[in-house]
C-alpha cells in the first residue's frame, strides 16, 4: 500500500526544526576536499576509450571536407564519427517535442550553425590521440557571412519569452502614464553575452549493455535527460541509468542534456566500447547554452512627488538561427515597483550562435541590472534618495496582477541592510565622497527579487526494522548543498536524528526529483520528502495506534507525534513507542511510502510568490585612472524558510559575486565579422578573483510563508545576482557621476568620462 | 596534441645542439608554451626541457656590482627574495602584479621574457595572423582591438607584449645573456623584442638554437631603489594582463630629478622604453607639470590601432601616477595589491 498525501500544510505528526534550520556543514565536504567525491569524468570503466569533438571555426556555412583518412592514420585512433558514419538515431535531433527540447547538433548534416559546433568526433585509445586526430581532420568549409550581434538582422516579436511568458505585457494605461509624468527618464542599456563556465566541464562516460545505457554525467535534470536520450536512441527511459552524484557547478547549462553529451553516447554505440567525452573549456562556448546579449530601452515616468506613473521596459535579445529561447529580460519590471502603468515587451534577432539557454537568473539578471539602474536614474531625476524612492514606490501587491504577495519582507530587508551598511547621510549628488587616500567613493542600492518556483519531484521514504530511516530521491547537487539540506528535511520528516538517516540521491534509478533549476529544487524536493516522510510516519502511526499491545493504542492517527525515532502520544508525552518496536510487533522488515512535491495551483492563482532582497554596495574609483574596486557589499534577503543558514549564506555570497561580475567583469567578446568567441577561456573571460571580492555581509530576514509550499521555502539560488549587479553599477555612478549603460563597465568609459 | 619528441639535455651545450634542430622548442615551465600547443598555435616536433640544466637557477652578485639572475629562477622566488626586492623594488612589484600565484610559482625568468602576445587572434587558429602565418593578414586590425597597441604597431600586426616583469627591466637597462651556436653573447633587453614592421613573425632577436641563460641588472640600477614603482591598470585585480602599465624609477638629488627611467607596458609589441620622457625629466623638479610634460612626450608618437584611443590618454595618466608615486618614495614593503592603483594614495 502506498499512501499518497496531497500537499498538506502541517501534518500533525511531523515537526520540523530538529535538523532544519541548523547550520550543518556539508555531508559531502570531506569527500570533496580529499578528492574522493567522484565526478563524472573521474570514472574509468574497463575498456574505456576517449572521444574528442572536432569543432567548427566558422559560425555559418557548410563543412565541405574532412580529412578522415589523416585522422584514422594517427596512431591510437579507433574511429571517426561524421555525418556519413554514425549510429542511426530514432529521432531527429532537430525535432521539437516539448518546450524543453532544444535542437542539438548530432552530426545530422554538414551544416554549421555557430562557431564551436561539433563537426566530427574522433575516438581513440588515448585522450592525446583523439585530440590530435580531431586536429588532423582539418575541416574545409563553404563559409557564409555570419550574423553577429543585436543588429544582425530584422527584429521580430517572439511568440513567448522564457518558458511560456507572453512577449508583451501591458498593465494600466501606458499613454496616460507617460502623459502624467512630470519627469520621464529614457535610457538604453546593453548587456553582453555571458557563458555559464561551470568549473566542471560537460562530461560523459557512456557504457552500453545491449539496449541498456549506463552513463556518468553531470545533470541538473536526470528525468529530462532520460526522456531525451530515450527518444533519440529509441529505448525505454527506464533502460537509461544516469549517475550524477556531484556537479562542479551547472548554473543552468546542465539542466538539459546537451549535444556533446549525446555525442559521447553515440560514440560508445558506434564502436561498442565505453567512451569518455569531456568538453574542453573553449568548447563550452557554443553548444551548452549562454546568456544572450540584450539591448534594453527603459522609460520611467514619475509625478511631482516622485511616485511612478509608468515603467515601459523594452528588450531586444538574440537567439540562434535555428531555435527559440528568448531571455525574458524586461519581465524583471513586472513585480517590483508599484506603477499604475507597466509595459514590458521583447523583440528578437536571429544570430549565428548556439541557442541561448537558462543561465543563473535568466531574465532576472539582465533585466534587473537595467531596471535597478533606471530606477536609480529616476530617483536622481526626482532629487530623491534612491532608497527612499524605492520605499515610496514599494509594491504592496504585485503591480501587474494585483495579487497579494504570499509574503514579502522587503521593507525589513531594506531597513536591516541599510542599517548594517550605514546608508544614512549618503549625499544625493554623485562625486561627493572621497576616502582618506583621495579615491572617489560611491554607494549604490539595488532591489533583489526572484520568483518562488516549484517543479515536480518525488521521494521515497523507508523506516527499517532497526528503526532507522532511508530517504531516496534523484536530486541534484550542483555544489549548492542538496546532499545536506535535503537530508536535513528528510531527518525531520521521518522524526529521526540526523545520524539515523540514510539519504540516497544523485541517480536516475531513484524517484525522479525534477529539475534543479529556477531556485526551486529545495522547495520541490523538500516538499516531496516532507510528504513521503509524513506518509511513512502515518503508516507507522496506523500500525501502532490500531494495535492493542501498543502504548499508543487508541491515540488516533493524528494523536501521535514523531520525534527521535519514536512516536509519542500527543496528549501524554510519556507514552511512546520506538519505530523498531512497532515494526517488530507487526512482523515487518520495513514500511515505505512515496511522496511528491509540486506547486499548489490554487495558492498560485491567489498569491504572487517571490523572494526579495536589498543589496547595498560601496565602490572606490581612482579619479584619474578609472580603476574601479568594490569595497563593501551588504545584502539582506527574505526567502521564506531557511533550511541550512550556512549553505544559504554561501549561495547568497555566490549570487552577489555574480552580480559584481555582471556589473564590472563578465563578457564574451565575439569577433563582429566571424562570430568566433575570442576569449573562450578562463584567463580572458573575466570573473572576479578573490582579490576583487570585497568584504560581504549577508543577512537573512525571517519570513514565514504559509502559501508557497508545505515547508515555506522560496529558494535562494539566483536572487543574489539580481540586486547586486544594479547596486554596484549605481555605486559607480554615485562615485563618478558617470552613468555607464553598457555592461560590464569598462575602464575607458570611466577614464574618458573623468576629466 | 600531436606527438613530439621530448629531450632533457644535461648541459647547456647539449641543449643548444638539441634546440638548434628544425622544429625544436625550448621548454621551461611551459606556462605559455603548453597552452599554445594545446590550442594548435605552436606545434613543435621536439621539446627540449631546459628546467634541469645546472647552474641556471641562481641569483649572483657580480664583482662589478651588477646582479645576475639565472634564466631558471622562478618568478615567485625572485620577487620574494628580500634583497632583490629592496634593491629593485619596481621589478619585484611588477613580478607580483603578474599572472596568478600558481603561475608565478612555476614561471621562470627566461620564460617570462619569451612569452608570446595575448592577442586573441594569435590564439584563434581560425583567424588570420601574420605572426602565426606570415602574409596571412591581421584580423585584429579591424577586429576587436580595444586592448591592442598604440605605439610601434604596423598594418601587419597590432599585438602587444604582455609581460609586466619586462617593463621595469627595460627601464633599468637589463641585459640578456644568450648562449647559441656561436657561443655566448649579450643583448640589451630593449633589443630582444622586435616591433612588427614588415616581419611580425620575427618576434625577438634570437636565432634558432639561442637559449637565454641569464638576465643581468647593471650596478647603477640599484641607484633608483628609493624612488621606483610599477603601476598597472587591469580589468580585475589579479590574473589579468595590463590594459596599460608603467614603471617609473627616479634618482632625486637635492630636490631635482637627476635621472629618470620610464617604460610602458601593454602599449606595444615590446616593453616600451620612454626615452623622450626621461629627457624631459632630467634636471626637472619632481612636480606634476613636469610629469605631465614627460607623459605627453612619451605618447607623442602614439596613434590608435583601432578602438583603443583611450589607451593613449590612460598611458599618460599612468605615467604621471607612476612618477608621482615614485617621487613620493618606494614603500617599505611591496603593497598587498602589487601594482594596483589602490595600493597607493591617489594623486599623492
Amino acid at each position: 500500500m502506498t499512501v499518497e498525501l496531497s500537499l498538506t500544510r502541517d501534518p500533525a505528526h511531523i515537526r520540523h526544526g530538529s535538523n532544519i534550520g541548523q547550520p550543518m556543514t556539508r555531508t559531502d565536504g570531506v569527500l570533496k576536499v580529499t578528492g574522493k567525491a567522484r565526478y563524472a569524468a573521474d570514472n574509468h570503466p574497463p575498456g574505456m576509450v576517449y572521444a574528442v569533438i572536432a569543432t567548427s571555426c566558422i559560425a555559418r556555412g557548410r563543412v565541405t571536407a574532412l580529412d578522415v583518412a589523416a585522422a584514422r592514420r594517427h596512431p591510437g585512433v579507433i574511429d571517426v564519427m561524421t555525418p556519413a558514419h554514425k549510429p542511426e538515431l530514432a529521432e531527429d535531433p532537430d525535432a521539437k517535442g516539448n518546450p524543453f527540447a532544444f535542437r542539438m547538433e548530432l552530426l545530422q548534416s554538414d551544416e554549421v550553425r555557430y562557431a564551436n559546433q561539433a563537426v566530427a568526433v574522433v575516438i581513440a585509445e588515448t585522450l592525446e590521440a583523439a585530440t590530435e586526430g580531431a586536429a588532423l581532420l582539418s575541416p574545409r568549409y563553404q563559409v557564409e557571412i555570419a550574423r553577429v550581434g543585436l543588429d544582425a538582422g530584422e527584429a521580430y516579436a517572439p511568440p513567448v519569452v522564457g518558458i511560456g511568458n507572453p512577449a508583451e505585457v501591458r498593465h494600466g494605461d501606458i499613454d496616460a502614464g507617460m502623459a502624467a509624468a512630470a519627469k520621464l527618464t529614457d535610457s538604453t542599456y546593453q548587456t553582453p553575452a555571458q557563458y555559464h563556465n561551470a568549473m566542471e566541464p560537460h562530461a560523459i562516460v557512456a557504457v552500453w549493455d545491449g539496449d541498456r545505457l549506463f552513463i556518468d554525467t553531470p545533470s541538473q535534470g536526470m528525468g529530462f535527460a532520460q526522456m531525451r536520450i530515450a527518444g533519440l536512441f529509441g529505448i525505454p527511459p527506464a533502460n537509461i541509468h544516469i549517475n550524477s552524484p556531484f556537479l562542479g557547478g551547472g548554473f543552468g547549462s546542465k539542466g538539459l542534456i546537451s549535444g556533446p553529451q549525446v555525442l559521447g553516447i553515440m560514440a560508445a554505440k558506434l564502436i561498442g566500447r565505453p567512451v569518455k567525452l569531456v568538453l574542453r573549456r573553449s568548447q563550452m562556448y557554443g553548444p551548452v547554452g549562454h546568456r544572450p546579449p540584450t539591448r534594453q530601452r527603459i522609460r520611467i515616468g514619475t509625478d511631482e512627488s516622485g511616485a511612478l506613473t509608468v515603467i515601459n521596459h523594452e528588450a531586444r535579445v538574440t537567439t540562434s538561427s535555428f531555435d527559440d529561447f528568448y531571455e525574458p529580460a524586461a519581465d524583471a519590471s513586472h513585480t517590483l515597483y508599484a506603477s499604475p502603468a507597466i509595459r514590458t515587451a521583447h523583440e528578437a534577432v536571429r544570430v549565428d550562435t548556439g541557442t541561448p539557454l537558462f543561465m543563473r537568473a535568466p531574465g532576472e539578471a539582465t533585466g534587473s541590472i537595467v531596471l535597478e539602474s533606471a530606477i536609480d536614474e529616476a530617483a536622481f531625476a526626482c532629487g530623491i534618495d534612491p532608497l527612499e524612492f524605492r520605499l515610496k514606490n514599494y509594491a504592496e501587491v504585485e503591480p501587474t496582477t494585483g495579487k497579494p504577495f504570499s509574503s514579502k519582507a522587503l521593507r525589513q530587508c531594506y531597513a536591516k541592510a541599510a542599517e548594517r551598511f550605514g546608508w544614512a547621510g549618503r549625499p544625493l549628488q554623485p562625486k561627493q565622497m572621497r576616502d582618506e587616500n583621495g579615491f572617489l567613493v560611491g554607494w549604490g542600492v539595488g532591489t533583489a527579487t526572484f520568483p518562488a518556483i516549484m517543479f515536480q519531484g518525488n521521494a521515497r521514504a523507508v523506516i527499517r526494522a532497526d528503526g532507522k530511516g532511508v530517504m531516496e530521491t534523484g536530486a541534484h547537487d550542483m555544489g549548492q548543498g542538496a546532499w545536506t539540506a535535503l537530508a536535513q528535511i528528510s531527518a525531520d520528516s521521518l522524526g529521526l536524528d540526523f545520524d539515523q538517516l540514510t539519504f540516497r540521491s544523485g541517480s536516475s534509478d531513484l524517484p525522479d526529483a525534477g529539475i534543479a533549476g529556477g531556485s526551486g529544487h529545495t522547495a520541490t524536493v523538500g516538499a516531496a520528502i516532507h510528504n513521503a516522510g509524513a506518509a511513512v510516519i502515518a503508516k507507522l502511526a496506523e500500525l501502532a495506534t490500531s494495535d492493542q499491545r501498543s502504548p499508543l493504542f487508541g491515540a488516533g492517527n493524528a494523536g501521535v507525534v514523531a520525534r527521535a525515532g519514536r512516536l509519542h502520544r500527543r496528549d501524554d508525552d510519556a507514552r511512546s513507542e520506538g519505530y523498531a518496536d512497532i515494526l517488530a510487533r507487526a512482523g515487518l522488515a520495513e514500511v515505505d511510502a512515496t511522496g511528491s512535491g509540486a506547486a499548489d495551483a490554487a495558492a498560485q492563482s491567489q498569491y504572487a510568490m517571490h523572494a526579495h532582497g536589498a543589496v547595498f554596495a560601496e565602490v572606490k574609483v581612482d579619479p584619474e585612472l578609472g580603476q574601479i574596486r568594490a569595497t563593501r557589499l551588504v545584502g539582506a534577503f527574505a526567502a521564506g524558510r531557511i533550511i541550512n543558514p550556512l549553505m544559504v549564506q554561501s549561495q547568497l555570497y555566490g549570487g552577489m559575486i555574480w552580480g559584481l561580475s555582471f556589473a564590472l567583469h563578465e563578457e564574451a567578446v565575439m569577433d563582429h565579422r566571424s562570430g568566433r568567441i575570442l576569449n573562450a577561456n578562463l584567463a580572458e573571460y573575466h570573473v572576479p578573483v578573490n582579490a576583487d571580492v570585497p568584504p560581504m555581509d549577508v543577512i537573512t530576514v525571517d519570513e514565514h510563508d504559509p502559501h508557497v509550499n508545505p515547508l515555506g521555502i522560496k529558494g535562494v539560488g539566483e536572487i543574489g545576482i539580481t540586486g547586486s549587479a544594479g547596486a554596484v553599477a549605481n555605486a559607480v555612478f554615485h562615485a563618478t557621476g558617470i552613468r555607464v549603460r553598457n555592461f560590464p563597465i569598462k575602464i575607458e568609459e570611466i577614464v574618458m568620462g573623468l576629466s | 596534441m600531436m606527438n613530439f619528441d621530448y629531450v632533457r639535455p644535461a648541459s647547456v651545450a647539449d641543449a643548444i645542439a638539441a634546440g638548434s634542430e628544425k622544429g625544436a622548442s625550448y621548454l621551461a615551465s611551459g606556462t605559455n608554451l603548453l597552452d599554445l600547443m594545446k590550442g594548435g598555435v605552436s606545434r613543435p616536433s621536439r621539446l627540449v626541457d631546459v628546467t634541469r640544466l645546472p647552474g641556471l637557477d641562481r641569483i649572483e652578485h657580480l664583482a662589478d656590482g651588477s646582479l645576475r639572475i639565472g634564466a631558471l629562477v622562478r618568478n615567485a622566488d625572485l620577487a620574494h627574495d628580500a634583497e632583490f626586492a629592496r634593491n629593485y623594488p619596481a621589478v619585484a612589484e611588477a613580478l607580483l602584479s603578474g599572472a596568478s600565484a600558481q603561475l608565478r610559482n612555476a614561471a621562470t625568468v627566461g620564460g617570462n621574457l619569451m612569452q608570446r602576445t595575448r592577442c586573441a587572434y594569435f590564439y584563434d587558429a581560425g583567424s588570420a595572423c601574420n605572426r602565426r602565418w606570415p602574409g596571412a593578414g591581421c584580423d585584429a586590425l579591424k577586429g576587436e582591438n580595444r586592448l591592442h597597441a598604440v605605439l610601434g604597431w604596423s598594418e601587419g600586426c597590432i599585438a602587444t607584449h604582455p609581460s609586466d616583469f619586462c617593463v621595469p627591466l627595460v627601464a633599468l637597462d637589463a641585459i640578456v645573456e644568450i648562449e647559441g651556436k656561436g657561443g655566448r653573447r649579450e643583448l640589451p633587453l630593449e633589443a630582444l623584442h622586435r616591433l612588427p614592421g614588415e616581419t611580425p613573425e620575427r618576434e625577438t632577436a634570437l636565432e634558432r638554437g639561442d637559449l637565454i641563460v641569464a638576465l643581468r641588472l647593471p650596478s647603477e640600477a640599484q641607484g633608483f631603489a628609493r624612488h621606483a614603482r610599477y603601476i598597472k591598470v587591469r580589468e580585475r585585480t589579479s590574473y589579468a594582463f595590463a590594459v596599460v602599465s608603467a614603471a617609473a624609477a627616479l634618482r632625486i638629488v637635492d630636490g631635482k630629478i637627476r635621472e629618470a627611467r620610464l617604460a610602458l607596458g601593454g602599449v606595444a609589441a615590446k616593453p616600451w622604453r620612454a626615452r623622450e620622457a626621461e629627457q624631459v625629466l632630467a634636471g626637472a623638479a619632481p612636480d606634476a607639470a613636469a610629469y605631465r610634460e614627460a607623459a605627453r612626450a612619451a605618447l607623442a608618437g602614439a596613434k590608435p590601432s583601432g578602438d583603443n584611443a583611450f589607451k593613449i590618454e590612460l598611458a599618460q595618466r599612468i605615467l604621471v601616477r607612476a612618477l608621482t608615486l615614485a617621487a613620493a618614495g618606494t614603500p617599505d614593503r611591496i603593497p598587498a595589491l602589487p601594482g594596483s592603483p589602490f595600493s597607493s594614495v591617489a594623486g599623492a
